[in-house]
Formats: C-alpha cells, sequence, structure tokens
C-alpha cells in the first residue's frame, strides 16, 4: 500500500495533484476493506448457535416427585442441572453460616425461591467438570453440598463454594414455577 | 537478492530470512506480461478465486453437516434454515460450483482458440487437464453429500460405469461402494474425499502457475514476447484488469446466487434418497452433459465409458495432435472455422445429454460425438499439414503501432 501510494503520488509520474491521488487509493482501499467485513462476517457468525439450538433452550421438569433428600439432574441446554429437595437440616446449614465470610458472598434465599427446592447447574466454576454429590454414596465433600472430582472444589448445601479453587457459586439458572409441581428452566 | 529496497524495517528483517516480500515484489513488477492480452485472460484467474471461494465456503458448510445417511439430508436443510446465513454461503457454494464450470471451460475454449497447449507450454495445458479432471471428481462427490434422489442415483450411476471393466469390473464398484449398493459408507467415504481433493487442486494449481511462469502467457496474437517493448508488469496494469473481470464474474455469481440460486441444480435433488425408486428422468449436473451423451450415444457399455474418458484423455496429446507451428487461430483460418464447429459441437452435445435417450436424440448424440473426436484426432493433424496460414506480425507492438498509424 505505502509502496503504490509512493509510486502514483510522485510528481514524475505526470500525476498534478498527489494528495487527490493518495485520497483514492486509501478510499478504494477502505472500501474494499468494508466489503470484504461484509463477506467475512456470515462466515463467522454462521459457527454461532442457530436457530434449532435456540429453540431447545428451555426445559420443564416435575418437581413433585423428588422426595425430601433426593437429588435429580436434568438436561438444559446440554448441560446437567442439579434439582435438589433439600431437608430441614440441609436448609438450617444453608443459613447457619455468615455470607460475609464467603468466598462469593451470596444468602441462601436469594439463591431459591422455595427454601426446599434448590436448582443449581451442576458445572463447576472452575474449569467446567460435573462436580459429585448427586447420586447416594457419592462424596458431597467437606460442606454435605457436592464435590468437584477435577480439581476437589467443595460445595455446600446451597452450592455455594467454599473450599478450593473454584472462583464463584454453582450457577443458580433462570426458573419459573409453571404451577406447584412443574418448574420451567430458561 | 538485497533487501534494501524495502522501507519498512519490519519487512526488511523478515525478507532477509524469509524472502516472501522480494517474490512477491518479483511477481508483481517484474514478472513480464505480453501487453495485448484481452479478457480471455481473466478467466485462469477467475477460477483461482473460484477455487478460493469454494474451499471456504465448503470448510464452512462442513461445520454443520452430518455425513450419514440418516442425517446427510435433514443436516442439509437445517443449513437452510436453522444455520446462521446457512441459506446463503450454500447457495454460495452450489453456484460457485456452477461458476467454476463455466469459468474453466472458457478457459480452456480460451487455450484452444489461441493455441495456448502448444510447445513450450504443453506441461502447462497438460497440468490444466488434470486440474479439470479433479473438479470433476470433486463436483461429483460434492453432489452426492446432500444426499437427495439425483446425489444418490448419480453416484449409483457413475460408480457403476466401473462395473464395465472386464473381469474385474464387479469388485472395483464393491471395493468403491464399501460394501454391496451405494450406502452409508459410500458416503463417509466420498465425504473425506470431497474435503481433501480441492486441496489437491490447490496443490496443482500452484505447479500449473510455476509452469506459466517459466514461459509467461501466450496472447492473441500467439507470438512470443521479442522483449521489453512488447510485455508490461502484471502490476497494476493486469491486476487492475483482472480486478474488472473479477468484479463482473461476482456481480453475476451474486445474481445468482440470490436470484435464481436453483436454476442450475435438479428440483429431484430436494426429495430425499430412496434406493427403492429411480426417478424418472435421470441427468448430472449441468457440466458433465457432454461427456454424459457421449457415454449414451454408444450401444455398447464397455465401449461408451471408454469413449466418455477418451473424450478428456485426448486433450493430453492435444499438443501433438495438432502441429502447426502457429499458435493463434487469428492467422488460421481454416482452423477458426473448424474451432467453432468444436465449440458448436460442444454445446449440442450439452443439450442432447440432457434429452431423454431415445430417437432422433441417440443419432444426432452419435454425429456430435463422432464430430468430437473427427475434430481432434483426424482435422487438427490434417490441418497442421494442409493450412496455409496467414503471415505473423513481426512482434506484437507491430500490429498495434500500425493501427496507430493508420488512425492518424
Amino acid at each position: 500500500m505505502a509502496n503504490s501510494k509512493a509510486k502514483s503520488g510522485t510528481a514524475e509520474n505526470g500525476v498534478q495533484d498527489p494528495e487527490r491521488r493518495d485520497f483514492i487509493v486509501v478510499a478504494t482501499y477502505a472500501m474494499g476493506a468494508v466489503g470484504a467485513a461484509a463477506v467475512a462476517w456470515p462466515l463467522i457468525d454462521q459457527m454461532n448457535p442457530a436457530a434449532d439450538t435456540l429453540a431447545l433452550a428451555s426445559t420443564e421438569v416435575d418437581v413433585s416427585k423428588i422426595v425430601e433428600g433426593q437429588a435429580i439432574t436434568v438436561t438444559w441446554r446440554g448441560k446437567p442441572v442439579f434439582i435438589r429437595h433439600r431437608t430441614k437440616d440441609e436448609i438450617a446449614r444453608a443459613n447457619a453460616i455468615d455470607s460475609g465470610e464467603l468466598r462469593h458472598p451470596e444468602e441462601d434465599e436469594t439463591r431459591v425461591q422455595k427454601p426446599e427446592l434448590l436448582v443449581v447447574v451442576g458445572v463447576c466454576t472452575h474449569l467446567g467438570c460435573v462436580p459429585l454429590g448427586q447420586k447416594t454414596g457419592e462424596v458431597k465433600g467437606d460442606y454435605e453440598g457436592w464435590f468437584c472430582p477435577c480439581h476437589g472444589s467443595h460445595y455446600d448445601t446451597s452450592g455455594r463454594i467454599r473450599k478450593g479453587p473454584a472462583p464463584t457459586n454453582l450457577e443458580v439458572p433462570p426458573y419459573t414455577f409453571l404451577s406447584d409441581s412443574v418448574i420451567r428452566i430458561g | 537478492m538485497s533487501s534494501e529496497k524495502f522501507a519498512n524495517p519490519v519487512v526488511r528483517w523478515i525478507d532477509h530470512r524469509l524472502p516472501i516480500f522480494s517474490m512477491m515484489e518479483h511477481e508483481k513488477y517484474h514478472y513480464p506480461v505480453p501487453k495485448n492480452l484481452n479478457y480471455f485472460w481473466n478467466f485462469g484467474v477467475l477460477a483461482g478465486l473460484s477455487l478460493v471461494i469454494m474451499i471456504v465456503t465448503g470448510i464452512v458448510l462442513a461445520m454443520s453437516y452430518t455425513a450419514h445417511v440418516d442425517h446427510a439430508f435433514s443436516s442439509v436443510e437445517r443449513i437452510m434454515r436453522d444455520v446462521n446465513h446457512g441459506w446463503l454461503i450454500r447457495y454460495i457454494h452450489m453456484n460457485t460450483a456452477s461458476f467454476f464450470f463455466i469459468v474453466v471451460y472458457i478457459h480452456i475454449f480460451r487455450g484452444l482458440y489461441y493455441g495456448s497447449y502448444k510447445a513450450p507450454r504443453e506441461l502447462l495445458w497438460m497440468l490444466g487437464v488434470v486440474i479439470f479432471l479433479l473438479m470433476m471428481a470433486t463436483a461429483f462427490m460434492g453432489y452426492v453429500l446432500p444426499w437427495g434422489q439425483m446425489s444418490f442415483w448419480g453416484a449409483t450411476v457413475i460408480t457403476n460405469l466401473f462395473s464395465a471393466v472386464p473381469f474385474f469390473g464387479e469388485s472395483i464398484v464393491t471395493f468403491l461402494w464399501g460394501g454391496f449398493s451405494v450406502d452409508n459408507p459410500t458416503l463417509n467415504r466420498f465425504f473425506s474425499l470431497h474435503y481433501l481433493m480441492p486441496f489437491l487442486i490447490a496443490g496443482v494449481v500452484v505447479l500449473h502457475i510455476i509452469a506459466l511462469h517459466r514461459f509467461g502467457s501466450n496472447n492473441p496474437i500467439g507470438i512470443d514476447a521479442k522483449g521489453p517493448q512488447d510485455t508490461i508488469s502484471f502490476h497494476p496494469y493486469y491486476t487492475l484488469k483482472d480486478m474488472v473481470g473479477i468484479a463482473a464474474f461476482l456481480l453475476l455469481l451474486a445474481i445468482a446466487v440470490f436470484f435464481f440460486p436453483n436454476a442450475m441444480g435438479h428440483p429431484d435433488n430436494y426429495i430425499p434418497a430412496n434406493a427403492m425408486q429411480t426417478p424418472a428422468h435421470i441427468v448430472p449436473e449441468w457440466y458433465f452433459l457432454p461427456f454424459y451423451a457421449i457415454l449414451r450415444a454408444v450401444p455398447d457399455k464397455l465401449g461408451g465409458v471408454l469413449l466418455m474418458f477418451s473424450a478428456i484423455l485426448v486433450l493430453f496429446v492435444l499438443p501433438w495432435l495438432d502441429r502447426s507451428p502457429v499458435r493463434s487461430a487469428r492467422f488460421r483460418p481454416l482452423f477458426r472455422i473448424f474451432f467453432w464447429l468444436l465449440f458448436i459441437d460442444g454445446i449440442a452435445l450439452g443439450y442432447l445429454g440432457a434429452m431423454p435417450a431415445e430417437g432422433i436424440y441417440v443419432v444426432l448424440s452419435r454425429i456430435a460425438t463422432a464430430w468430437y473426436f473427427l475434430h481432434f484426432l483426424i482435422i487438427l493433424p490434417m490441418l497442421s499439414v494442409f493450412e496455409t496460414t496467414k503471415p505473423l506480425p513481426k512482434s506484437i507492438s507491430e500490429p498495434v503501432l500500425a493501427t496507430a498509424k493508420g488512425a492518424a
């Protein structure tokens, strides 16, 4: 570009107004760049989620069958969502701690819509593994919630990070109660 | 090579160790090109551009395509409906395939008319024929991937061509299919090869260009450049001339993509493949029609297949069939007539290939096929001996200067 400018801009080529010539050259390249960007955009944007992928972005779950103390795992956007019907004891433990001392301070009541029903995305906020603790007999970690086997993060009965490398609490997905027994996630 | 000529210190540092800028500089400014090239010399660049468009859109399409008999058709429909801009990308891929062949056919006929295949450019020409063959294989396998009715039956018919081989025919076809009919293994390997072959084409294109730059472009009057007075530098003169051709090409491509995206395809390919039901009238893509006509013209299975392949293979030996020392048809009055007859013959074969194989169409196909081979095997060698050519100008500049004087 610099080369062609220098060539076309010199007076010995018989160009009368080198600045005008420079402007034409720059304008041409700029127009070409705009065109190239316009062509590149569809080729890049096709990698974003397609319409059918976006259409699958919500999941409905009947939560009435989950008995106290039981947890189920459902799929939402290809990721596991943990739904735990917490016991009185578990709720009490979640509320016993002063949230100000936590790495990611959140009150338990801001993380639930009904205290007995905890809904969290079952993906460790460290590097994306699925923590253990859903099934009977699995390691639940030092705080009776979940334990991530990849790098040793411990979550409590509210899904908050208590120990280990994860930076934040387990994410609470957006969900609404369609009725007393059915929730829609997403 | 001194790197002093670059003002930018980073460029100078790199060029001293990796002389890519010197190479580009050399090709841009020091590669001499005959100054009388007409717009038919745009089509090499246009073919290169088509290859790039095909590779870029193809890689992107492969991100959403599924090479499985149960999912291929619906994955293509998903590309059309759900994937962001998928319809655009697929229509560009489909239509550029057709435009690629249009461009290459014009490129080939340009070479035929101006004698670009003659010494010392025989290998350049033969590499071009190799590219053409690879293109046909790639296009054929690409057409199979959407797994519509035409995909399936096209694949069945074309692979069955090899069953004409004596003794081993059936084993070869089973080998190509990976089974006993066109099925999932066939689709999988076609996808793999369809992805591979454009890169082979790109490799042969590099050889094609190396061979081209050995002696430079031929030109409309077909005589060698005698010195600097007959040539101009590639940049900016031919880069700009190519840009004009590229703009026209892209405009036509855009019209096809946005207004007539399926004009060069076949509606039957929007019906999912059905191994139990052949469509009533099965035709290949338009760019194969002349060769398809030759195949059907012969009432013998092996003969038809051999003749069809010979129609392309004869191009390999063209430099030795046409031995006339004069390259350009401008100075060969008889050759010029026969060139246009061959051109009409090619169009006629294309038309006949699209018609049903019955009645008058079969007779005409045979005449057109006979003429095709007559042209290459009898007429061209005869013309080389008997034709009286017009006197050649002394240099590329001479006729230009003469007209200039006449005008003044």
